[in-house]
């Protein structure tokens, strides 16, 4: 082991838990709010089973709105509404709100995607069995379009771990901020590529399982 | 079983409306097999999806087993249709469920018990003869073999009416022909009312009591039929080969 990665050992592993929180909690808002507003975009479209032109403009502009913030923006946006729901503005936990508010918006539209591939004809067939909205969202939708939720779900999660290094600037911590506080700005270089790989190998994982558990399950 | 009264339909399409049906009266009796055809745009797909409401008629009344289903609550009507089955052109199976499973929707959205699901679902997968396909998944199977998951799927909780969309329009001909049996079967032996939009006359001629010819939206009118056997054109390589070259000769000539 490299000396300067057993010297700086302890902040490391902090840094990578921090991250793991940041990202894990986006992964659950993305899960918890994104997919059902996701759904509710599919469902709201024109020709769709609840069509509601209200309903669909206002979510999609919540979504293209939290999208084309610059993510920084965001983050700076966002302290007063923060600090509402955390109590304070600085912190890991503070840095989970706006990353987790861009995580809704990021999977809901991909969520949207992957269930605009499921044929129509499904669906037709399904309302000719007799089934209702939510069974035909459960037993039909979701059961289709599993391939595709996870492939969303697993670029989301990347986006979020790329998202989730510039959380310094409200003390979020995280490998990313970790690697340039010291890395760079303390000029420890050395220590700023091993952290680069140790976010490559990240990356790496979670598209590997991603990939694989969406091919297993794609039956098509 | 299944009538029609004063039922139209139409679509808004950019700035133009499409009457796709008209004024369309039809009664058709139970233990009929009857045909709707038409040229494309003849509006006998619609009409067909009137029939299970899948279309919401813009005026007149649709009565299905004694039930107006254009008056019912939306609960009421989902009930409603699981006693009318329906297929289709390209089947839509669920392609991520197996074949079992497909067949086991609709009961489990008629919540049978778990036993009595899976006593059904081999029931109606014995009739179509495809038990041995049970764990398989739809991207295994052949277009005919499709097709018939899809009849056993529509079959399982016993249906009074079967609603069929072109349901050989993407098969070839000899495996048609084992559709069209297996539909014959379900009407003679099960003593569902069958009918069938197409647009092949082979079809319509080989298996229905009653044809109702459709013309821009309008029914031009209905006649009574004696079926005739299916005829199955060749399936020999020889014989595909001996009708190219004669054409072949014919154009040289």
């Amino acid at each position: 082991m490299p000396e300067i990665i057993l010297k700086y050992q302890a902040e490391i592993w902090q840094s990578i838990g921090e991250t793991f929180v940041m990202v894990g909690i986006s992964i659950i808002a993305a899960l918890l709010i994104g997919l059902p507003i996701g759904t509710l975009l599919y469902l709201c479209r024109k020709g769709q089973l609840l069509e509601n032109r209200a309903l669909y403009s206002s979510l999609n502009v919540f979504v293209n709105i939290v999208r084309s913030f610059p993510f920084l923006l965001l983050v700076v946006f966002l302290i007063p509404f923060t600090r509402f729901i955390v109590g304070t503005a600085i912190g890991t936990m503070a840095a989970t709100i706006p990353l987790s508010i861009m995580a809704i918006a990021y999977y809901s539209r991909l969520v949207e995607q992957a269930l605009l591939e499921v044929p129509r004809g499904i669906i037709e067939s399904a309302v000719s069995m007799g089934a209702s909205v939510p069974e035909i969202i459960f037993k039909f939708l979701f059961l289709e379009a599993r391939s595709g939720l996870i492939l969303g779900l697993t670029t989301s999660t990347i986006s979020f771990i790329s998202y989730s290094t510039v959380m310094g600037i409200v003390g979020g911590g995280g490998v990313g901020d970790f690697a340039i506080r010291y890395g760079y700005q303390r000029f420890e270089t050395e220590l700023m590529i091993y952290m680069i790989i140790i976010m490559i190998f990240l990356v790496q994982t979670i598209q590997f399982t991603g990939t694989t558990i969406a091919k297993k399950l794609d039956k098509r | 079983m299944i009538s029609l009264h004063n039922v139209s339909k139409s679509y808004q399409q950019h700035q133009s409306i499409l009457q796709a049906v008209h004024l369309v009266s039809l009664n058709i009796d139970k233990g009929e097999i009857h045909g709707v055809i038409g040229a494309s745009g003849a509006g006998k797909s619609t009409l067909l999806r009137l029939m299970n409401v899948l279309e919401t008629p813009d005026e007149g009344t649709v009565m299905v087993n004694n039930q107006t289903l254009t008056t019912l609550s939306n609960r009421k009507l989902r009930e409603a249709r699981r006693s009318i089955g329906m297929i289709f052109q390209h089947f839509n199976l669920v392609a991520n469920k197996t074949v079992f499973d497909n067949v086991a929707v609709p009961l489990e959205l008629a919540s049978y018990s778990k036993k009595a699901k899976v006593e059904r679902v081999k029931e109606c997968l014995e009739f179509v003869g495809l038990r041995d396909k049970a764990h398989q998944y739809p991207a295994q199977l052949s277009g005919g073999q499709k097709q018939r998951v899809a009849i056993a799927r529509a079959l399982a909780n016993r249906p009074a009416v079967l609603l069929c969309d072109e349901p050989t329009s993407a098969l070839d001909p000899q495996t048609t022909a084992g559709i069209l049996d297996v539909l014959q079967t379900v009407n003679k032996e099960l003593g569902v009312t069958i009918v069938i939009v197409s647009h092949e006359m082979d079809v319509v001629k080989s298996i229905c009591d009653k044809v109702t010819v459709m013309e821009s939206g309008e029914i031009l009118k209905t006649v009574s039929i004696e079926p005739q056997a299916y005829v199955i054109p060749k399936n020999d390589p020889k014989w595909f080969l001996q009708q190219l070259t004669e054409k072949e000769r014919n154009s040289n000539a």
